[in-house]
């Protein structure tokens, strides 16, 4: 019992670190069109550049310093890459993202080596939160679930209660319309690419220190959230939400538990449950779980 | 039955490409030349199985060293059955074997990944390449889990007095099987198949009014590719005796969008162009410097950005303006543009090289070019590079002004006397 609790509490967490990387993903690929397959690079880069500022003046200014750094990075490359490649249309800007995920990775090994960095847990939080009968649960997955759900509704309040939200939904739709209203589409653009690099950062920055912070960890993320975009349907929030939880939940369960299938444990076969389940899916529903978009 | 023309141009080019496999070993000597000839006509074979999906079929995929990577364990596996007397079977129709195993699989696989099209499907063929790649390590039996399955190609009775045990005979082997491959490949875009394949990229709506299913279309299409990509992870295990993870991997399969993009999704013989830059990118570049993949990734994104058609198309594009005898007024511009690329080029790498002297451990801070040597931790070779670099980057932009201009006027010209 304590064990499916605890499991359970780790699975979200999990679950909700990845709903803060696929939300980003999702949000920019329903108003441009565009799926940003550097998306874990920024991920990436948001758990490096916290390293490197958390050094200099420690976690909590990290925490805010990081993601904005993230942001206009990602701001720049919306404004001098993506905005020039976008009348190629959307393959050549799929593929540009692709070459930026390289450089990212190799700029990675370039500044801060090959190895795994010593991003640690601040000392404040680290240590048990609560124990259920037996096995301890770490503050610091409570802290990463609280910095999610803060996250994530304060964003459902800025797109659903400001004018600006109402501006980005309403180009999700209507672009042209919006445009003829007189609002800068382009730079809404803009803002909302800068704004899901500042999201995948600040996963980035509470995920780092409780993951591995080496070079490895966006090729090992990205695919797990495309997946997650997938299996949820294209351009769905909602569907992302459910998907994220679920894999988070699978994933969490499956590297813990100790039965075998013909020959093979389920914590073996961990690392491919999500592309199965994304291979099940698309046989019986290829739409997706709350996809609308076909094609 | 309609009337064809000979058409002299194909002929000349086939042979003379027929002729360039041929005596290239004899042009390059040496057993690292060899080394890397056989890595184009391997990878040229992959890359142009590629196109058929992203050029051709208009289907982005993330996933293709799954095609190349299984035919290649299983040529394996079937090499050393060979190895062990279980049966009897010419190693050079052993690319056939690993050609049949990618399509099989190309069969499997194909049937979930072109249910959608598009972003979907990119993303659909990556979550298979990744849950392929899983599976190596869950199943070391078979797949011989970190170290890979090594072989020896020399078996059983020489065919035709041929052991291919010396470098020059797999050269050949492959050279052969990448000649026929891209014959066949490109016979294919004359079918009728490779034109649905092309209406189906183009508008899978107006392909569906006249009566097709764009899933079909795109199945057929991927299943062929993935035969061809399984013939050039065949040759690929023959070259190099050993199939190991990386050969199903995510790296693998960038690798080849980097190479067929490089040289030209548009055109045929685009990824031909884009797999001799590639490997001479890894392989040569690889021995100078550890930044080579930036280098590599930077020229990517570049061409994605200024150059979407690749290399080919920047060589067609001359075409028309050299018949028009107007080549000349576009030598200084270019010239001009050239000079500039290359002080970008010494600023930039100056600055890379620089950053990772001071990230590696243990590495000598210290850097000598032309002579002159310098300490990256000091603080004038950073300025003087980063103004090298700005300079460049200032002048690159006036000559390719310049060039746009002289351009502009010609093809102005140019419309002006085809339509008069």
């Amino acid at each position: 019992m304590e064990f499916f609790l605890v499991q359970s509490l780790n699975g979200i967490s999990y679950g909700l670190l990845l709903f803060m990387l696929s939300s980003g993903l999702t949000l920019v690929f329903s108003l441009m069109g565009v799926l940003n397959f550097a998306h874990a690079s920024f991920y990436m880069l948001g758990a490096y550049l916290a390293f490197q500022v958390s050094t200099k003046i420690g976690f909590w200014p990290a925490l805010v310093v990081a993601p904005l750094l993230v942001g206009a990075i990602g701001m720049l490359v919306e404004r001098w890459g993506l905005r020039k490649v976008h009348k190629h249309g959307h393959v050549a800007e799929l593929l540009f993202t692709f070459g930026l995920a390289y450089l990212i990775e190799e700029a990675v090994h370039l500044i801060w080596g090959r190895a795994a960095l010593d991003y640690r847990v601040p000392a404040e939080l680290d240590g048990p939160l609560f124990q259920i009968m037996g096995p301890q649960y770490p503050i610091y997955r409570g802290f990463m679930m609280l910095v999610s759900v803060a996250m994530l509704v304060s964003i459902w309040l800025a797109l659903t209660r400001t004018r600006i939200g109402l501006v980005i939904q309403a180009a999700l739709s209507h672009p042209q319309t919006v445009e003829a209203l007189g609002h800068n589409v382009p730079r809404v653009f803009m803002l909302v690419f800068g704004g899901g690099a500042a999201l995948a950062g600040l996963a980035g920055v509470i995920g780092g220190n409780a993951f591995v912070t080496d070079p490895g960890m966006a090729a090992s993320v990205g695919p797990i959230i495309f997946v997650i975009v997938v299996v949820g349907g294209m351009g769905s929030l909602a569907g992302a939400f459910i998907a994220s939880l679920l894999i988070g939940c699978m994933q969490t369960f499956a590297v813990s538990l100790d039965w075998s299938l013909a020959g093979v444990s389920i914590a073996q076969a961990a690392p491919m449950l999500p592309y199965l389940l994304m291979v099940l899916l698309l046989i019986f529903r290829p739409k997706g779980l709350m996809g609308t978009r076909e094609g | 039955m309609k009337y064809a023309p000979l058409n002299l141009g194909r002929w000349i080019l086939w042979s003379g490409a027929a002729l360039v496999f041929l005596i290239a070993p004899h042009l390059f000597s040496g057993g690292f030349a060899l080394t890397m000839l056989t890595q184009m006509g391997t990878l040229i074979l992959f890359a142009l199985s590629y196109n058929m999906l992203l050029g051709q079929g208009g289907m982005l995929s993330f996933g293709h060293a799954v095609y190349s990577g299984l035919g290649a364990y299983v040529t394996v596996h079937v090499l050393n059955l060979m190895g062990k007397g279980s049966f009897y079977l010419p190693v050079p129709l052993l690319p056939l074997v690993g050609g049949l195993a990618g399509l099989f699989f190309g069969v499997l696989f194909g049937y979930v990944t072109t249910k959608r099209a598009g972003t979907t499907f990119a993303l659909i063929s990556l979550g298979i390449g990744e849950m392929v790649f899983a599976c190596v390590r869950m199943f070391p039996g078979f797949f011989g889990g970190e170290a890979g399955v090594s072989t020896n190609r020399v078996v059983g009775q020489p065919f035709l007095g041929l052991t291919f045990g010396p470098a020059i005979q797999v050269y050949y082997l492959v050279a052969v099987w990448c000649f026929l491959g891209m014959a066949a490949m490109f016979a294919l875009t004359q079918t009728p198949l490779g034109r649905m394949a092309n209406a189906v990229r183009d508008n899978p709506e107006r392909a569906e009014f006249v009566g097709y299913n764009t899933q079909h279309v795109r199945f057929l299409q991927l299943v062929l590719s993935s035969f061809f990509a399984g013939v050039s992870g065949a040759l690929s295990c023959i070259n190099f005796e050993i199939v190991s993870e990386e050969n199903v991997s995510a790296i693998r399969s960038g690798g080849v969008l980097l190479a067929t993009f490089i040289g030209g999704v548009p055109f045929f013989f685009g990824p031909v162009l884009g797999a001799i830059v590639f490997v001479f990118f890894v392989v040569a570049l690889s021995g100078f410097t550890k930044a080579w993949l930036l280098y590599l990734g930077l020229f990517f994104v570049l061409m994605v950005v200024y150059a979407p058609g690749g290399i080919a198309s920047l060589i067609l594009m001359q075409f028309p303006v050299i018949r028009a005898g107007r080549w000349r007024e576009l030598l200084v511009p270019y010239a001009l543009a050239a000079l500039a690329g290359l002080v970008v080029l010494a600023g930039l790498i100056g600055l890379v090289e620089m950053v990772y002297r001071l990230s590696e451990q243990g590495a000598s801070t210290v850097l000598t070019v032309l002579g002159v040597s310098f300490d990256a931790r000091s603080a004038p070779p950073w300025i003087v590079l980063g103004a090298v670099l700005a300079a460049g980057l200032a002048a690159l932009r006036a000559a390719m002004r310049l060039v746009g201009e002289r351009w502009g006027t010609i093809q102005l010209d140019l419309q002006a006397k085809a339509a008069p």
